[in-house]
This record gives C-alpha cells, sequence and structure tokens, in this order.
C-alpha cells in the first residue's frame, strides 16, 4: 500500500519537474512501470511459468537421456541440461509482447503518455524493467535446469569416468554457458519488446515474435546447402544465440558461443531501436 | 443469401436456419476484417517463399580435374527407377545363367559375412585395407534371384538370408515377406529355392532340406521368356548419425558382404549351368573398378567377387536392392515434395495468429455479448467460428501448397536433386493433407482462444505445440527414442500427413522427421492432431457454457 501510495506521489512529481531533470524522469518512469507490472497479476504467473516449465522440460530431458556404459554418446550434458530454454523462451516473448500491447488494446497508452510526454523515456523504463524481471527469473530457470542435470544426469551414465564434464558452475563451460542463457532469456525479451512497440497488436507481435524464434531453426533443418546452412547458423538469432549453450565440440562451432550472443544482441537492438523510432515519431494508437 | 431469409418459425428448419445465419454472420465479420484476410494473404505468400529457399537451397556441385566444374543436372548419375516406378538402387553382385521358361534353382547358404567403412578411423577407403570393420549390416542380404534381365531396375523377385532380418523373400524392390528367422552359419544353414511357373515366382525356405516352407508367391507382370538366374550378394552403406549443434550430422561408408553357396540344383535350363559373373549398377566387391572380366572370377588380380572350388561358390558384392529413401541412407542428393512446403510452418504461424484472434478479439472489444445476445447457442457459435476459421485456412493452404509444389519440385530438380517420384494420389494426399493440417491447425487456435480467451497465449500454446516437438526432433535435442514418441502424441503428430515416401521396413533408416520420415503413418498422425483439436473443442464448449461472456 505505502509503495503505490509512493508511485502516485512521484508520478505526480515528475510531471511537475520530472521532464527537465533526466535523473528524476527515468526514475520516476521506471517506478511507474515496475507497479504496473507488480499490481497485475498475469507477469507474476508469466515469470512462474519461464521458471517451471523451463525447469521442467530440462529435467524431463534429463531423465529421458541414458548413456549406455561401453558406447560413445555425442551428447553435450550441460546443452541437455539447458534444453527448457527452448520452451522458457516462448513464456519470456508473451510477457514481453504483453508489456506493451496490453496498454495498446486498452487504450492505457494514451494515458501513460499525456502522464510522461517523453515517451523513449518510458520506453527505456520498460525495456530496463522486462529485463530485470527476466534476468531474476531467468536466473532461478537456469540453475534450476543445472541443478537437475547434475543429479540426473550422472545416474544415467555421464559420468567422469564416460569423459563427461561435470554439469555444475564450478565448472568454466557450464557457467558461461548458463550465465549465457539467462542473458539469452533477457535479449529474447528486449527483442520480443522491440517487435511489439512496432506492431502493437498482441496477437500478430507474438506471431511475428514466435516466427522470429522458430522458423529460421525449422528452414535450417531443411536447406542442405551447406554455404546457405551455415550463414542461417550464424545470423539468424535462436540458432546463432543458442551457440552459448555449447560446451563441446567447440572447435567445430559455427560461430563463437559469445559471438553467437553478440548477434542475438544485434537483433535485440535492431527491434528496440525499430520500436523506439516509430513510438517516438507516431501517434500513440 | 436466399436460405437466411426464410423466417424462423418451425422448429427443425429454425435450427438450420439459425446456425447458416451464425455461420454467415461469422463469415462476414471474418471477410470485412482487412487485417485478418492480409494474414491469410501473407500466410500464403510466406508459404510458397520459404518453401521455395528451402527447396533452391541447395547446389549439387561436381566436376573432375581438367574438366570445367560442371553444377545441377548434369552431376546426376543414372538414376534406375523401378517397374513401380519408384527410384531404386539397384546394386549387387550377380553369378546368373539364362533361364527360359519355367525352372527353379536350390542351394544351401553356410555362410554369410560382411565387412564396413570403419568411420572410427581415417575416412573409408575401398579394399580389405586396415579401415575396415568386420560386420554385416542388418539389410546385408546374399541369395537367389530371378530378374528380368541385367539392366538395373528390372523386374526381380529373390529369396535371401540378411544380416540380421532372417530368411526374406523379396521383390520389385518394394515387397517383403518374412521367411526363417536367425542368421546362417555352419551350424545352422539355410536352404533357399525359388521356382518360375509362368510369370509367378514362388520362394521356399528350408533348415535341413528336406523340409520347404513356401514364403510367398509374387507375379511379375511382363516377364520376358527368357530371364536371368542365379546367385547374388550386396549390402547397403554404412552410416551412423550423430547429433551435433543445430543439426545431425551423418558419417558412414560403403560395406560389402560375401555370402557362401553350395549344393546348387538347378532345373530347366538347356544352357547347362555355366555361371557369369556381372556386377549390376558397379556391385561388386569394394575396390573392383570396370566390369568382372575373367580376372574376377579367378581372382587373379583385384578382390574376388566370384570364386567356386568344389560345388562351393563364394559370392561378394555391394550396394542394395531398395527403394531410395531420403535421408542419411542414400547415396544420392535425393529430394521429396515435401521439402518444397517447408514454408508451412510460416504460413501455420500466420494462421494460427488470424484464427486465435477471429475468437479473442471479440472478448478484447466486449463484441462476444453482442454476439451471443444475437446468436443464444454458443455451441453454434463456436462451431461457426471454426467452420470459417478452418475453411478460409484450408483454401489458403491449398493454394499456396499447389502453387509450392507445382514451382518448388522443378526447382529442385534444376539444382541437381533427385526429386523422388511418388503416385499421383500420393502427391495430391500431401498437397491437401497440407491445407487440411492447416486447416485443423486453425480450429484448434480458435478453441485454444475460446479457452483462454487471450490471444497471445492462445496463439503462443498452438505453434508452441504443433512447430516445437518438430524443431527439437529436427535438432536431435532429444535421443531418437523420445523425439519419435513426441512426433507420435503430440499435436505435431499430424505433419505426417506431408510425407511422401513410406517407411519401408526394409530399408534401414532414421526417423527424421526434416528428411521427411514420421514414426506414425500419414494418416494416423494427422488423426492424432484432429483428436487434439477436438478435445481442445470439447473443453471450449464447457467453458463457453459455463463461463460469462
Amino acid at each position: 500500500m505505502s509503495t503505490t501510495v509512493q508511485a502516485r506521489s512521484s508520478r505526480q512529481k515528475a510531471s511537475r519537474s520530472g521532464p527537465r531533470t533526466n535523473g528524476t524522469g527515468m526514475l520516476a518512469a521506471l517506478h511507474a512501470e515496475w507497479t504496473k507490472l507488480r499490481t497485475v497479476s498475469g507477469p507474476a504467473w508469466l515469470l512462474l511459468g519461464v521458471v517451471a516449465l523451463t525447469a521442467a522440460v530440462s529435467a524431463a530431458a534429463d531423465g529421458a537421456t541414458h548413456c549406455p556404459a561401453g558406447l560413445s554418446c555425442p551428447v553435450d550434458p550441460t546443452k541437455l541440461s539447458l534444453t527448457g530454454i527452448q520452451f522458457g523462451q516462448a513464456v519470456v516473448a508473451i510477457l514481453a509482447v504483453l508489456t506493451i500491447c496490453n496498454e495498446y488494446s486498452a487504450g492505457l497508452i494514451r494515458i501513460t503518455f499525456t502522464a510522461m510526454p517523453r515517451r523513449l523515456l518510458v520506453y527505456a523504463a520498460k525495456a530496463a524493467i522486462i529485463a530485470a524481471v527476466v534476468l531474476a527469473a531467468g536466473t532461478v530457470a537456469v540453475l534450476g535446469s543445472v541443478l537437475a542435470g547434475h543429479l540426473i544426469l550422472p545416474g544415467h551414465g555421464f559420468t567422469a569416468s564416460g569423459g563427461f564434464h561435470p554439469v555444475w558452475l564450478s565448472y568454466g563451460p557450464t557457467l558461461r554457458a548458463a550465465a549465457g542463457s539467462v542473458l539469452y532469456l533477457a535479449l529474447i525479451a528486449l527483442l520480443s519488446l522491440g517487435v511489439a512497440a512496432v506492431v502493437r497488436d498482441s496477437a500478430v507481435s507474438i506471431g511475428a515474435v514466435l516466427a522470429i524464434l522458430y522458423l529460421f531453426p525449422i528452414v535450417l533443418t531443411f536447406v542442405t546447402d551447406p554455404t546457405w546452412q551455415n550463414r542461417l547458423e550464424r545470423w539468424t538469432p535462436t540458432s546463432a544465440g543458442l551457440t552459448i549453450q555449447a560446451t563441446t565440440g567447440l572447435r567445430k562451432l559455427p560461430i563463437s558461443p559469445w559471438g553467437g550472443l553478440g548477434v542475438l544482441a544485434i537483433w535485440a537492438g535492431a527491434a528496440l531501436l525499430a520500436g523506439g523510432l516509430l513510438l517516438r515519431f507516431r501517434d500513440a494508437g | 443469401m436466399t436460405a437466411t431469409q426464410a423466417p424462423p418459425r418451425a422448429v427443425g428448419p429454425a435450427e438450420r436456419d439459425s446456425f447458416a445465419s451464425t455461420l454467415r454472420a461469422e463469415w462476414t465479420k471474418f471477410r470485412t476484417v482487412r487485417g485478418w484476410v492480409i494474414g491469410m494473404i501473407v500466410a500464403a505468400i510466406l508459404t510458397v517463399l520459404v518453401g521455395l529457399f528451402a527447396a533452391g537451397g541447395v547446389n549439387i556441385g561436381c566436376g573432375s580435374a581438367g574438366a570445367p566444374a560442371r553444377s545441377g543436372k548434369a552431376c546426376l548419375p543414372y538414376i534406375p527407377h523401378g517397374p513401380g516406378g519408384e527410384v531404386v538402387t539397384d546394386s549387387f553382385n550377380f553369378a546368373h545363367q539364362p533361364l527360359t521358361g519355367n525352372g527353379s534353382i536350390t542351394v544351401r547358404m553356410t555362410s554369410f559375412r560382411g565387412e564396413h567403412a570403419n568411420i572410427n578411423g581415417r575416412p573409408a577407403q575401398a579394399g580389405n585395407g586396415p579401415n575396415m570393420a568386420p560386420g554385416l549390416m542388418p539389410w546385408s542380404k546374399a541369395g537367389i534371384i530371378i530378374k528380368q534381365n541385367l539392366h538395373q531396375g528390372s523386374a526381380y523377385a529373390a529369396i535371401m538370408v540378411t544380416g540380421s532380418n532372417g530368411v526374406r523373400m523379396q521383390d520389385n524392390y518394394t515387397g517383403d515377406t518374412a521367411g526363417l528367422p536367425g542368421n546362417v552359419s555352419a551350424a545352422s544353414p539355410r536352404w533357399l529355392r525359388l521356382t518360375r511357373s509362368g510369370n509367378t515366382i514362388t520362394g521356399y525356405d528350408s533348415a535341413d532340406g528336406t523340409h520347404w516352407t513356401e514364403v510367398g508367391a509374387v507375379r511379375l507382370a511382363g516377364l520376358p521368356a527368357t530371364v536371368q538366374m542365379g546367385m547374388f550378394a550386396t549390402s547397403p552403406n554404412y552410416f551412423v548419425t550423430s547429433p551435433s549443434f543445430g543439426g545431425a550430422s551423418s558419417q558412414g561408408g560403403p560395406s560389402q558382404a560375401t555370402g557362401v553357396f553350395d549344393h546348387i540344383t538347378v532345373s530347366g535350363n538347356p544352357a547347362g549351368g555355366t555361371w557369369s559373373d556381372t556386377p549390376v549398377g558397379g556391385g561388386g566387391p569394394l575396390g573392383q573398378t570396370g566390369p568382372a572380366g575373367p580376372a574376377g572370377l579367378h581372382g587373379a588380380s583385384g578382390p574376388a567377387g566370384f570364386t567356386h572350388a568344389d560345388g562351393t561358390y563364394t559370392l561378394t558384392g555391394s550396394g542394395d536392392i531398395a527403394p531410395v529413401v531420403p535421408g542419411p541412407g542414400s547415396s544420392l542428393p535425393t529430394a521429396t515434395i515435401e521439402q518444397s512446403l517447408a514454408g508451412a510452418f510460416i504460413g501455420l504461424i500466420a494462421i494460427v495468429v488470424v484464427a486465435a484472434m477471429f475468437f479473442t478479439a471479440e472478448y478484447r472489444r466486449g463484441l462476444i455479448r453482442t454476439t451471443l445476445t444475437a446468436a443464444p447457442r454458443r455451441g453454434q457459435v463456436l462451431a461457426a467460428k471454426s467452420l470459417v476459421a478452418g475453411g478460409a485456412a484450408f483454401v489458403t493452404g491449398l493454394v499456396a501448397a499447389t502453387v509450392a509444389v507445382g514451382v518448388g519440385v522443378p526447382l529442385e530438380t534444376s539444382k541437381g536433386q533427385v526429386v523422388l517420384p511418388v503416385p499421383a494420389l500420393t502427391e495430391i494426399r500431401v498437397v491437401v493433407g497440407t491445407a487440411a493440417l492447416l486447416a485443423v491447425a486453425a480450429v484448434f487456435a480458435v478453441a485454444l482462444g475460446a479457452v483462454l480467451r487471450r490471444s497471445a497465449a492462445a496463439i503462443t500454446l498452438a505453434v508452441v505445440t504443433v512447430v516445437l516437438p518438430f524443431l527439437l526432433t529436427a535438432l536431435h535435442v532429444f535421443p531418437p527414442g523420445v523425439g519419435a514418441w513426441l512426433m507420435r502424441l503430440t499435436p505435431a503428430a499430424g505433419l505426417a500427413i506431408e510425407q511422401s515416401i513410406p517407411n519401408y521396413p526394409q530399408v534401414t533408416n532414421v526417423i527424421e522427421p526434416a528428411r521427411g520420415a514420421y514414426p506414425l503413418p500419414p494418416f494416423a498422425g494427422f488423426a492424432v492432431l484432429c483428436a487434439w483439436a477436438a478435445a481442445a473443442l470439447a473443453l471450449a464448449f464447457i467453458l463457453l457454457r459455463r463461463r460469462d461472456a
């Protein structure tokens, strides 16, 4: 209760004096966006969904995979333990898209922009808040996935004596894969936010985001030309971005793990930029 | 138009009319929202464009030193077609003699062994070098065969022992009947017999040479009076598929198999039993180049493909006598007609977006209250919306799939791929099935929209359940067994309707949806998707009646 009152008073303050001073404006915008996110039940459920779905699918993938003794298993245990990210990213996309589109569908965006005429400030605040909550939820989701892999996989034949590295954060590449997967989810959120700012309709936005996430890998499975395969692996958001999860066969990767995450960051940045420009120069629907 | 004008008085017609008017109302809503119509057109365009990119995203190059590089069609070797029109592999070592009229051949096999490229070492080289590892392929074959002539792709019937599938009788590349189980050895020999009577060839097997069992009888249409009859041996390529990041890579190499025959009896042959050795389709032992002359017969130089001493004949061959299937087991750059339908995935996303909005948009603007006041039978509204969205998706999909296959297949061919031909009925099933797939996905999305009342959640659920199982299986994220179960149980099973080349049990291949092999038969897979859509509709019906609008 007290925070809500504070939010209102700080917003009033911001509308009086905020636009002139940058710091106060940004803080007020952040506070407003945080309040919007916090006081409806949808985002909390979606964040819970990110955590539960990611960890559950990862654990299921671990549980389904066995490496019988005496056989060589071409499996990357860390990547296997992070399978749930493939599903979790869809929920992250819903969350990010709704952050923008719910305001448009309810007409709230006009009130928001009346209260905060500096639209890019509102947009930056939305991006910061959504990235922060996805980073938090993603950390829990990834830790849960890694823990599941750590507990399940050694019992399924993925032991050190079989030549497999431990799925635990003390192993450098696994730490990089885990931290990178959290960043991956945050970048997917920013990419979705940018697309939503361009499209403004929740249904079309989520369709566009899902197409970006899943279409390229599907085309990749059909295309047999090695040149095009290599191009798609290096420059499409999900294929490049998920190389951050690789911990085996690093020499044969089409793009380096951090380089791949960088490609996703370029996509997210481009989407955010396009969304920001349209938000700035277009009428608020 | 006029049907809806009838005054709704009588009870029976009134219900029909009220449904007709609901249907008409929903159709009017659908066609007058510009965004939805545009969405459907975008779905069709993207389906075609992405499909053509996937179909054309290949270029087969070839060329030898000193010669100008060639690409595309010019690279294709001679491609044999079987009597049924399918592309076949027909390479084996054949010790044969002509048979005119009726007759039979009986042999005993006491040994069947083989070796294959050792992919853990250096690249496989032909011959019995250190790079070969001992072992038969599951479908290595040796036995007796009656064949129309020595040309690849001609009609045949054969009875054989296999690497690990017991005795089989096979005919015309696709026919396959099981005989005695178990492997052949000196302690447990296999007796095989083929008899020709007119166009009918009957195969028998026996473990002791006295008690015979008929395995099967086949009719080979148009068999000439003089055919080739004899012993054969062949062994398909060895390959293993290992998952790698973003796809699977297949490694493999050739293999060869050697069968040992004795107690050979030939009846009805005036030629007097002189055996000639022909490696049909280059199917002689590995390392043997060119046709086998007399040298091949007696091992003067190069590996011996066919030797005999004291009534015991040893025959070595490599290749296969089987239909060509897409995937890593194939030696040709094969493509399937459904490869040009890869764009159906993006079409599906666009159609699901429109279909889900078709219901959820009413909730967002409160229109649902007006709709349900005008048509209080809520089940009818749901049915009408499903019909309209499904019908629109079907028409969109049919147009897009027809264009994609019509343009994509010639494109694949021009790029040097062997597009495996299928019967016209199969092609129609693939194209119409793709349209039906999109229609059922649209109904699924409408129902999910009615259940969830939020377009973002409904769209994500519909897209993720149809697309993601396919993607995760294609990327080999899960072990093959788990991937196959995902493709059986989830709505993604419906994609099987696009499979044009059947999963032949007698050809080793991997179940790889991206290469056109699904674990369920086409209509069974489609039924799974329909069951999901029906379940979602039932749930939507119940919730729509119970919940406030």
